[in-house]
């Protein structure tokens, strides 16, 4: 006999949320994940670092339902998000949210539209919580005072922490970062990177990252795996990784970008 | 040859009736060509090959034909099936399906024209299907298109003459007419012609105000 409770919240708040199993992915004749596992324990922030093309963003669309593997499973809080059908992909996309290079905002919706847009038809909410709710997250990102502007008044780094707050409105339990500062302006990435590292130091939500950014990396993982050729080659803490790689595709790698 | 200002007064009352059913044509004309174009884009998107496959080819038919042909086959062919229509119905109905295959091209494009991150982003925010159609891609997409679906409204404009080979009296019908009866053919069709460059021409400068405000 199962305890009640144990069927309703199959995952307590610690412990494993994300777990890979033998995940491959292929495009074409390029295998870009090649039998992979790992995985991420609830409130934990983990970085993934690794030259260009050695799948990381890719976890993170799989993650997020915009690919899928083509062998292996994916498991988000004890439920199959790989394989799995539509309904249960749709109830387990809810607890997680992606911030995109290009920010991808709506840009025929107002800031404030951006951000209650999915709360209101998505979860259900009133009109006036979720816009009170989108309020606090815009001055959570510094940007109270821009609500009613479109997207394309504002600098990238402006539309950035916006779609920080639009992913943080569902409530996600997990928030992928993909190359969240790449597409902006260099005087731009401290503003974003500084809402971030608010939000990871401020919240127990689980975060998955793919940065360039290594002091950012630094400052904000629990853990960080170094990707090659579709495998985690080196994992570890972010003081081990960035001061005594083992690896040395991890030395020649961080001494290419440090 | 002489220009004749008694000619015109006399055709005025009949030039009044003809801009109506001109004006009846293109608006009715233009509706039509505008929603059934978009079904025709969005059924062209359905994952379904036996919805994709018979609204191409019948799409394309359509098309490939000469308005002048569809309008005879409307009038003649389909009340011998026992569809019978009045002439102006069946001339709004055929000017708009007509363009409806030519404006589902243009819905086409604009759809295809929304970057895939916005689709991308509203699976991150797990909006339903018919809300990131309904409040993300169609309105970025048909924001790109009006200048485009504007210049078919000219076009069909220009087109409404044709009307009057399905016994329409449309402008032309009516100066046709006119001309016939009172011999006197300069008057009534210089006034239609400068009533066509009327309505067409501040037409154009409406579009290009509206593509500078909207295509950004």
């Amino acid at each position: 006999m199962k305890e009640p409770d144990a069927h309703a919240n199959p995952q307590a708040a610690t412990g494993e949320l994300i777990r890979l199993d033998k995940v491959t992915k292929r495009f074409g004749d390029h295998t870009v994940l090649d039998r992979l596992d790992f995985t991420v324990d609830a409130g934990k922030h983990v970085t993934l670092i690794g030259p260009s093309g050695s799948g990381k963003t890719t976890i993170l669309r799989m993650l997020m339902t915009l690919t899928k593997p083509d062998e292996g499973t994916i498991t988000v809080a004890g439920q199959k998000l790989f394989p799995a059908d539509g309904k249960q992909v749709r109830e387990i996309r809810k607890s997680i949210g992606m911030v995109f290079q290009q920010f991808n905002l709506f840009p025929n919706m107002r800031v404030l539209r951006n951000i209650t847009e999915a709360p209101v038809t998505v979860l259900g909410m009133s009109k006036d919580e979720a816009e009170q709710r989108a309020r606090e997250l815009l001055d959570l990102v510094g940007l109270g005072d821009h609500l009613d502007k479109y997207p394309s008044q504002l600098s990238g780094g402006q539309q950035q922490r916006v779609a920080i707050a639009r992913a943080l409105a569902m409530r996600p339990q997990v928030l992928l970062l993909d190359e969240v500062t790449s597409a902006l302006d260099p005087e731009l990435v401290a503003g974003v990177l500084d809402v971030l590292r608010d939000i990871a130091h401020s919240t127990d939500i689980t975060m998955l990252c793919v940065t360039h950014e290594m002091n950012f990396a630094r400052d904000i993982s629990d853990r960080v795996l170094m990707f090659d050729s579709g495998q985690v080659i080196e994992a570890g803490a972010p003081e081990k990784i960035f001061s005594e790689p083992e690896q040395p595709r991890t030395r020649e790698f961080l001494s290419a970008v440090l | 040859m002489k220009w004749d200002w008694g000619a015109v007064r006399d055709f005025l009352p009949h030039f009044w009736d003809g801009l109506l059913v001109t004006l009846q044509a293109l608006v009715l004309g233009s509706l039509i060509a505008f929603v059934l174009g978009l079904v025709w884009a969005l059924l062209m998107r359905t994952p379904t090959r036996w919805v994709r496959w018979p609204v191409g080819v019948v799409t394309e038919f359509i098309r490939d034909t000469p308005l002048l042909v569809q309008l005879f086959f409307l009038f003649y062919v389909l009340p011998e099936w026992g569809l019978a229509f009045s002439a102006l119905t069946t001339g709004v109905v055929a000017i708009g399906l007509h363009y409806s295959t030519y404006t589902m091209q243009v819905y086409r494009a604009g759809i295809e024209a929304v970057p895939a991150g916005q689709w991308e982003a509203a699976t991150a925010l797990s909006l339903p299907m018919r809300r990131t159609w309904t409040a993300v891609i169609l309105p970025q997409a048909i924001r790109r298109v009006v200048p485009a679906l504007g210049n078919y409204v000219i076009s069909m404009l220009k087109d409404t003459p044709m009307l009057m080979a399905i016994t329409v009296l449309d402008m032309l019908g009516e100066a046709r007419l006119f001309s016939q009866q009172h011999f006197q053919f300069t008057e009534p069709l210089t006034v239609i012609g400068v009533a066509f460059v009327l309505i067409s021409y501040p037409a154009s400068l409406l579009l290009r105000a509206l593509e500078r405000r909207l295509v950004r």
